[in-house]
């Protein structure tokens, strides 16, 4: 019924533009979306057909949302189209909501191109475009999805180019006509199976076992089926600790064989080059591929990242701090969990440094920051011991109280992360226990402060500085630093912002004291 | 930061406090058998909302700072919890200025000055209108004569 409207919409402006011509998204997307889109519905599509005894009108609901998606995906496409001038990037889309974006060229900072499987059969991508701009969740940027593969390329090579010409306008001019060269791009790190050893411990599997669990179980819910609220019912009937205890042990291994093939999937072919247009790209995916390319420039710092396992297992992941990258699937990824040396020296020749700055040795924080985190580790398992011991069965309370000890451990670790350094060119912040994090921060990327001081940390003389960037989280925390030495970095660190606030700061100080 | 802010959060404090003890009164006096707790929590209610309304907004007073210098604006603002934010103007993006219900009955202003990080707004709050709007055109000359997208 809908399929009159876009027929009535104005005209598109294709006489009215001279500048360049609108392009569609290419057509085979008209099997390809359903093919991605649709296999969400494929079960219930054939549930429906299936449990009944072949009634009438169960032929016609599922030919309707066949039909419907169909409709959809053909709408989809007729409706939206792209160009690419000398200055920016429009995109038109949207049947009822008619939705127009432009991105300006220069401000694109990132592209990602994403091919699913069944982009892949058909040869299309999906281009993905980043700015400055710090991704509201939920939004996309601007996306083309789909066009062929050497569209893709093209685009990324064209959009990305003002890296190293000044100029892009006589490039966009003949770009259409002329074949991309094959650009000489040098290899920074490449994946090999050894890493494989850090799969399981990524706990991967695990994750993804809760995923499918969670599908399934919600298919199951569609018809009439509650497993889980079953199974938990029987096992209150019948508790049993040898069960419970051969449930984790069946998880866990299950668990650690799926880790592997995930690892693969997700990373096989992974390759990490510096193009000649200045940009670095990450290339992955064994049947979903990914190529995400970051202007150099623009790249703030490196994070790397070691999940407690691959922690103990000496690994590490590598991550990028930049703008223009959303946070879905990952696409900051710059090395898949790999040995730490590894990620070290990636780091180092990503940065472009001698040394990667996440080695420097990190100054220690004050021992009240040990107590902080505790306390705060410690404090919410007694606070639910104590409140289940008044208001549940006597059996239930104990159970916090084995948790203590791990919390107290991973307090411990959690102080012990905790470290700051800086050098001539990054700030290095270290962070948390289950995922240990290292930040390097570009110290010309801070573009402000924003210090936090609790009640409490105020009465132990901490203080927790966040420097704010534009790129990757937005903030980044140096926890719990002593106050003279967390305010004598911030002011190192970027000088001249901090200091002709730092005299009042203490008078100010003194003033609130004596008030209070 | 005007003194009339202290009235502005006083009057936010009890809004909320009364939000919190009204209802719980109106079901205390319908049900015709209330429960202890329930009595308990509704004085609890009372006798924190009145500590709070009572002592919050003139302690906040006292903490709030803002200044602005050519190159940086700087806020220090809470009570219990304080924080310190600097912005430097060469990295302003936007300059807002909004006011609430309460704060257009007192006459007042919050000037909001967002960076490129989404972390990294800075609120100034409770400004007369005259100095809010001030702040503003003075802001927005010195980001001006500043190049870069600052990101």
């Amino acid at each position: 019924m809908n399929a009159e409207v876009p027929a009535g919409l104005p005209a598109a402006p294709e006489f009215t533009e001279p500048l360049q011509e609108w392009h569609r998204l290419h057509v085979r997307m008209l099997v390809v979306r359903p093919l991605n889109e649709g296999i969400a519905m494929l079960v219930p599509i054939l549930v429906l057909l299936f449990t009944g005894n072949g009634e009438k009108w169960r032929l016609i609901a599922s030919g309707a949302t066949v039909a419907a998606i169909l409709a959809f995906s053909y709408l989809i496409w007729r409706t939206t189209k792209y160009r690419i001038t000398d200055d920016q990037v429009e995109l038109h889309t949207g049947l009822l909501t008619r939705k127009q974006l432009a991105v300006p060229r220069d401000r694109i900072r990132t592209v990602d191109l994403t091919s699913k499987p069944g982009h892949r059969i058909f040869g299309l991508s999906a281009v993905r475009i980043g700015t400055g701009q710090q991704d509201v969740p939920g939004t996309d940027g601007l996306t083309l999805d789909a066009v062929t593969q050497q569209e893709a390329e093209r685009l990324r090579l064209l959009l990305l180019r003002k890296g190293v010409a000044t100029r892009p306008a006589q490039t966009a001019e003949g770009v259409d006509a002329e074949p991309v060269p094959a650009p000489e791009s040098e290899v920074i790190s490449q994946l090999d199976l050894k890493w494989l050893k850090f799969a399981p411990l990524s706990l991967s599997g695990l994750v993804a076992i809760g995923a499918v669990f969670g599908v399934l179980s919600n298919y199951a819910d569609d018809l009439g089926l509650h497993p889980v609220q079953d199974l938990w019912e029987w096992l209150f009937e019948n508790p049993s600790l040898a069960l419970f205890a051969g449930f984790l042990i069946v998880l866990a291994v299950v668990g650690l064989i799926l880790s592997i093939p995930l690892y693969i999937l997700q990373f096989w072919n992974y390759k990490l080059t510096r193009e000649p247009d200045g940009t670095l790209r990450v290339q992955r995916g064994l049947l979903t591929t990914r190529s995400v390319s970051v202007e150099e420039q623009r790249l703030r710092g490196v994070d790397i990242q070691e999940p407690l396992l691959v922690r103990a297992g000496k690994g590490a992941k590598l991550a990028a701090v930049t703008t223009g990258l959303g946070s879905k699937g990952e696409s900051n990824l710059l090395l898949p969990p790999a040995p730490l040396s590894v990620a070290h020296e990636v780091s180092r020749d990503v940065l472009k440094v001698d040394n990667d700055p996440t080695t420097l040795t990190l100054r220690k924080h004050p021992f009240a920051a040990l107590r902080r985190s505790m306390f705060r580790h410690v404090m919410p398992w007694a606070v639910i011991a104590v409140g289940l011991a008044i208001f549940a069965p006597s059996w239930a309370w104990p159970i916090p109280v084995a948790i203590i000890p791990f919390a107290a451990l991973v307090g411990w670790d959690n102080y012990r992360s905790l470290g700051n350094a800086l050098d001539e060119r990054y700030l290095v912040t270290r962070n948390n226990s289950l995922v240990r994090s290292t930040v390097a921060l570009q110290r010309t990327g801070i573009i402000g402060w924003r210090i936090h001081r609790s009640f409490f940390q105020r009465r132990s003389g901490l203080v927790t500085i966040g420097a704010t960037t534009a790129a990757g989280a937005g903030v980044y925390h140096v926890t719990d630093v002593g106050e003279a030495d967390g305010l004598a970095l911030a002011d190192e660190a970027v000088p001249d912002l901090l200091r002709p606030f730092l005299i009042n700061e203490s008078s100010v100080e003194d003033q609130a004291e004596r008030n209070v | 930061m005007s003194p009339k802010s202290v009235l502005l959060w006083t009057m936010q404090a009890a809004v909320f406090w009364l939000v919190l003890f009204v209802p719980q009164l109106i079901v205390f006096l319908l049900v015709s058998n209330p429960p202890t707790w329930e009595l308990v929590l509704m004085i609890a209610t009372l006798v924190v909302g009145i500590v709070h309304t009572a002592v919050e907004p003139s302690w906040r007073y006292r903490v709030h700072r803002w200044e602005t210098t050519p190159d940086a604006v700087y806020t220090l603002s809470g009570w219990l919890n304080q924080e310190w934010r600097v912005a430097p103007v060469s990295r302003i993006q936007t300059i807002d200025t909004k006011r609430g219900p309460f704060q257009q009955l007192l006459g007042l202003s919050t000037v909001t000055v967002t960076t490129a990080s989404a972390a990294g707004p800075v609120e100034i709050e409770g400004l007369e209108h005259e100095v809010a709007q001030r702040l503003v055109v003075e802001l927005t000359n010195t980001t001006q004569a500043t190049p870069g997208d600052a990101t």
